[in-house]
């Protein structure tokens, strides 16, 4: 006997990642999922985030990684409420680990949820945590072929972030052709261009962020 | 990698609905897999031979269709395959487009006994 299902495989991960978006709702957490490589720049640009937004937003972190707490450390020194998971192997985070972690998130201290996601181009972009934004970060050394190796990231991200571009003028990578060819395929996304070593294009990205939120909240 | 994590949520799903219909055993999964999802088939083939160990699914066979990344240029309103490394439409060269195929990662139907 033939069964017709029509289910999304990833049907659960969605219904607990809609769970978690309430639960941040509900306490006005605005929640931006930062996908990337490893190496890109996901922790620098936390650190660079959270010092642009001092005395502006009240901000929480979730550092995932497979394993370790250096990330976490190295933000818990910034004064800001950190919850660190260890994927043990896992190569992304999912809805439910991060219902987990949110518990042990300050939700009412915050309105601003930085997750950071485990290094990877692939698996993240399949796994919704209830964020309210999916940003990426691509790094000038990777190269400027990434959007046609993991369009499905590229194609889901409501902004690119492109980082150490200081190092342009030693590597080539053609900005013009990088962004043309995601806009290509992703009509809304917003493309910046940064660095966290200079702080260059870091009060733009800040900008946009803090837009996002008050978009939200009215 | 994440073909593992998928699998486990595959098998839950038709463990779920096989339940339902008080199945006594899955004999085949129809599964739709788009391209773009990056979902390789002999690996979730691979876990799933490790995962179904012992449930009422374990020797079901997988099917895979798989559905190629397919995008509507906003140019002139063709509907082409998505190439490699050349994002733009074949028909009139236009390189703003729209994804409309590609992205599914669903069962279709299972087999019960």
């Amino acid at each position: 006997m033939e069964i017709k299902v029509l289910k999304d495989i990833l049907g659960a991960n969605e219904q607990m990642a809609e769970r978690n978006r309430q639960l941040l709702d509900s306490n006005q957490v605005f929640a931006v999922n930062l996908m990337s490589s490893p190496g890109a720049g996901k922790t620098s640009l936390i650190l660079e985030t959270i010092n642009r937004l001092k005395g502006k937003t009240r901000v929480g972190v979730i550092e995932g990684d497979v394993s370790s707490s250096l990330d976490a450390e190295l933000i818990a020194k910034q004064g800001v409420p950190v919850v660190q998971i260890n994927t043990g192997g896992g190569c992304h985070l999912d809805a439910n680990m991060t219902y987990s972690a949110l518990s042990n998130v300050p939700l009412q201290d915050i309105e601003l949820l930085l997750i950071e996601n485990v290094g990877n181009l692939i698996c993240p972009a399949e796994f919704a945590l209830g964020e309210h934004r999916k940003v990426l970060i691509s790094s000038v050394p990777e190269g400027d072929d990434k959007p046609f190796k993991y369009p499905l990231m590229f194609h889901q991200a409501d902004a690119v972030l492109i980082n150490k571009i200081d190092l342009l003028p030693y590597l080539k990578f053609d900005t013009q052709a990088f962004s043309q060819a995601i806009k290509g395929i992703n009509r809304e996304v917003e493309i910046f261009q940064i660095s966290c070593a200079t702080s260059q294009g870091i009060e733009q990205w800040v900008s946009w962020l803090l837009t996002q939120m008050s978009m939200k909240q009215s | 990698m994440h073909e593992l994590a998928i699998t486990q949520n595959m098998l839950d799903l038709v463990l779920e609905q096989a339940k339902k219909a008080e199945a006594r055993k899955v004999g085949r999964i129809n599964l739709v897999i788009g391209e773009m999802t990056g979902v390789v088939d002999g690996c979730v083939q691979f876990y799933f031979g490790f995962l179904s160990e012992g449930t009422i699914a374990e020797k079901a066979a997988l099917s895979f269709t798989v559905v190629p990344t397919t995008a509507r240029c906003r140019g002139c309103d063709k509907l082409f395959k998505l190439k490699e490394f050349d994002w733009t439409c074949p028909y009139c060269q236009g390189n703003n487009m729209e994804i409309v195929a590609g992205q599914e990662l669903f069962v279709e139907s299972i087999e019960v006994e």
